[in-house]
């Protein structure tokens, strides 16, 4: 446009480019302000408190707040030999004050979690130190066990410093920073964190094959039959969908306990004998079974609402230009079908990572996942900071999911029912 | 799907085939569900049927569980169901409120950031409920709303808004933004037009996510076991303590009116969601 072409002004003379972004941005604060209560509450009440859940799985103030002078007198000991003197007093002051406020226990508690042994030499020196007298306190704290003239246990001290660590982290893989500040495996036998996460991925990869293999078919189905058969047949997907969670998983235990129906028909047709009836529940099994049937409407839907917008003249079309049917299918029909797929099993591997209820319950012990274990640190161990360091590793892998997902298939698209 | 009569007998069989593994699925995906009808019936407390029942024998059918359900001493279910309503309702009606006009913004082709924001507003629908339990029970705690109803139904609104904005956005990817403009030429004011126009058009999406939401709260268990006290008990959370501790048949009766209760949810979510298709001029 040339310079000497009139601006289009509108009726209260301001350009009408000037006017139209006012107008925009006015319409843009506008859509904002109507989601902005939703986003402020998620973001308070759920987003901050996941960051939250980081912070507490990475905080050790703990002992640093209570041994301070310990451990600013602690900066110029190289923790090659027994520190020197002023560690041992400042040490010695620290530890007093503790006793007075009563938290000594705690101390030994945390320490202990470090290095075994201190809960002993602690209540040791809680009893002794009340006779100490002034002056060289590496003399006298080193008298009251040997222990506490070992290097060792220094430098374990010396190890819970900083205010920040990543030690839950690593005992969620089963590592550990050894003494000297390597990071080592734990001893065979007690791997059980990494048996836990390669069964859980294990059964969500087969959970989402079953499902993917027993709703491709009846999805198929569903989409080809005439309308008012398939919204019969659909009421067979949606009612287990709309049921409650608890309620489908208390059937499957009816189902598979010993002397339940299923058992009961393995033994009439002469599977098995009436005295040595399988075993279903309380193992792997029982996980496999029940959340194959409970993920499975999330699988079919999907596919489902991929394969109703087929045409039918498509397979029609393969089969008259010469495909037999299953070339007709395989070349045409199913890569078309492919969308719903990744939809389904993005979906229904998401839920089956995560799954908590029916493990718990179904599973015994060696059909629960991560989120069981998750559980019971928040519950029993009271572990809150190792429990937190769990979920954000099962948080972060879920993410990586959730990405591809909305690359691939886009939230926006999700279909429910 | 009848068969042309020129069709190979090799299709022919394989086409049988098919037809019985989908009888397999569907039998695998509804038959679990009407155990529980018949044994609830059952006149004595195992979990199996007892050589009566398989008679078909009278005296060995009985309403004895329906009975302990409701007049049962010490009973818990009676509050449970009373929590669980309440909750249920109130966190319907707040994630209806917020996730539609929430929806309604994010349907704007003004709205800035829409991708990252549907992220960030779907997230509590795909982070693991181990997950999310374990924040919202920090959070509650240190606000002081642990163990409170209100704490309860604040997380169920967390958990049940995903699905009222899934729904209400699709509902609006349909809706003609053309009757909106109309009714502002003629003077009418926005929330004026939202109640007139824009609500009664998208009122199938609004409640069939409202049927979701209520369905999340209701049926919610993993969160509510971090946050609830003993006043708070639910009925998920009554099942949960059965089914780990004492299985009686009175949770086969209390399971049988969830699943009656699902079915008219289900009714009512397929028919609404029926009446949206026509509306909106989906024809299939």
């Amino acid at each position: 446009m040339s310079s000497e072409t009139k601006q289009i002004l509108t009726t209260d003379g301001i350009p009408l480019e000037v006017s139209l972004k006012k107008a925009e941005k006015k319409n843009k604060i506008k859509a904002f302000l109507l989601v902005a209560p939703l986003l402020l509450f998620i973001i308070i009440t759920y987003v901050f408190p996941i960051g939250d859940m980081l912070m507490r799985s990475v905080d050790d103030k703990m002992v640093t707040e209570m041994l301070p002078k310990t451990f600013k007198s602690m900066e110029k000991w190289d923790g090659q030999d027994l520190p020197p003197e002023e560690v041992f007093e400042s040490f010695y002051f620290d530890f007093q004050k503790l006793i007075e406020e009563e938290r000594e226990g705690k101390l030994s508690t945390q320490l202990n979690y470090t290095k075994n042994g201190f809960k002993s030499i602690i209540k040791k020196l809680r009893r002794k130190s009340k006779s100490f007298e002034e002056g060289n306190y590496k003399e006298q704290i080193m008298s009251v066990h040997r222990r506490w003239a070992d290097v060792e246990y220094w430098r374990a001290i010396k190890r819970r410093a900083p205010a920040y660590t990543y030690q839950k982290y690593l005992k969620g893989i089963d590592m550990y920073e050894n003494e000297k500040g390597e990071i080592i495996n734990v001893s065979e036998d007690r791997r059980v964190h990494r048996i836990l996460w390669m069964r859980t991925l294990e059964i969500a990869f087969f959970v989402t094959v079953f499902c993917f293999l027993m709703a491709y078919p009846i999805a198929h189905l569903l989409a080809t039959l005439p309308m008012k058969y398939s919204n019969l047949l659909m009421i067979c997907v949606l009612l287990p969908f709309w049921t409650s969670l608890l309620v489908r998983t208390a059937s499957w235990m009816i189902l598979l306990q010993q002397q339940g129906i299923v058992n009961d028909f393995f033994v009439m047709i002469g599977l098995v004998s009436d005295d040595n009836r399988i075993e279903m529940m309380f193992n792997k099994t029982g996980s496999y079974v029940a959340m194959t049937q409970i993920l499975l409407p999330f699988m079919v839907l999907p596919l489902y609402s991929v394969m109703k917008t087929i045409s039918p003249s498509l397979m029609r079309a393969g089969k008259s230009l010469g495909g037999t049917p299953f070339v007709a299918f395989w070349k045409v029909y199913f890569p078309l079908t492919i969308p719903g797929i990744g939809a389904g099993c993005l979906l229904v591997f998401i839920l089956a990572i995560g799954y908590y209820i029916t493990p718990a319950l179904v599973g015994g012990a060696s059909g629960t996942l991560i989120s069981n274990q998750i559980a019971f640190h928040m519950k029993s161990t009271l572990d809150w900071s190792f429990a937190s360091a769990m979920g954000l590793m099962l948080l972060s892998g879920v993410l990586v999911i959730y990405w591809l997902y909305n690359k691939l298939v886009g939230i926006d698209n999700i279909k429910l029912g | 799907m009848a068969l042309p009569k020129y069709t190979e007998p090799h299709y022919r069989i394989w086409h049988y085939v098919y037809l019985t593994i989908c009888a397999a699925v569907f039998f695998f995906l509804i038959a679990p569900l009407f155990v529980i009808f018949p044994l609830s019936f059952n006149a004595e407390e195992f979990l199996v049927f007892s050589d009566g029942m398989k008679r078909l024998d009278p005296d060995a059918f009985s309403l004895r569980w329906y009975q302990d359900m409701i007049y049962g001493t010490k009973n818990p279910w009676g509050l449970a169901a009373k929590n669980s309503f309440i909750i249920a309702i109130f966190a319907t009606i707040g994630s209806v409120i917020l996730g539609t006009v929430a929806a309604l913004g994010l349907s704007s082709r003004h709205m800035p950031y829409k991708g990252l924001i549907m992220a960030v507003l779907i997230s509590p629908m795909i982070v693991p409920l181990i997950i999310s339990g374990v924040a919202i029970f920090f959070f509650m705690a240190k606000v002081g709303l642990a163990a409170t109803h209100t704490g309860i139904v604040l997380a169920h609104i967390i958990l049940g808004t995903p699905f009222v904005v899934i729904t209400v956005t699709a509902t609006l990817s349909g809706f003609d933004h053309s009757v909106t403009r109309a009714a502002a030429s003629l003077g009418s004011d926005p929330v004026n037009t939202f109640m007139k126009i824009t609500l009664p058009l998208i009122l199938p999406g609004v409640i069939s996510g409202g049927l979701f939401a209520f369905v999340t709260s209701f049926d919610e268990v993993v969160v509510v076991l971090f946050l609830a006290g003993l006043e708070n008990t639910t009925i998920p959370i009554q099942m949960w303590t059965g089914l780990r501790e004492q299985l009686s048949p009175t949770i086969l009766a209390v399971a049988t009116c969830l699943i009656i209760l699902s079915t008219l949810i289900l009714v009512t979510a397929e028919l609404l969601r029926r009446r949206s298709e026509r509306l909106r001029g989906i024809n299939r």
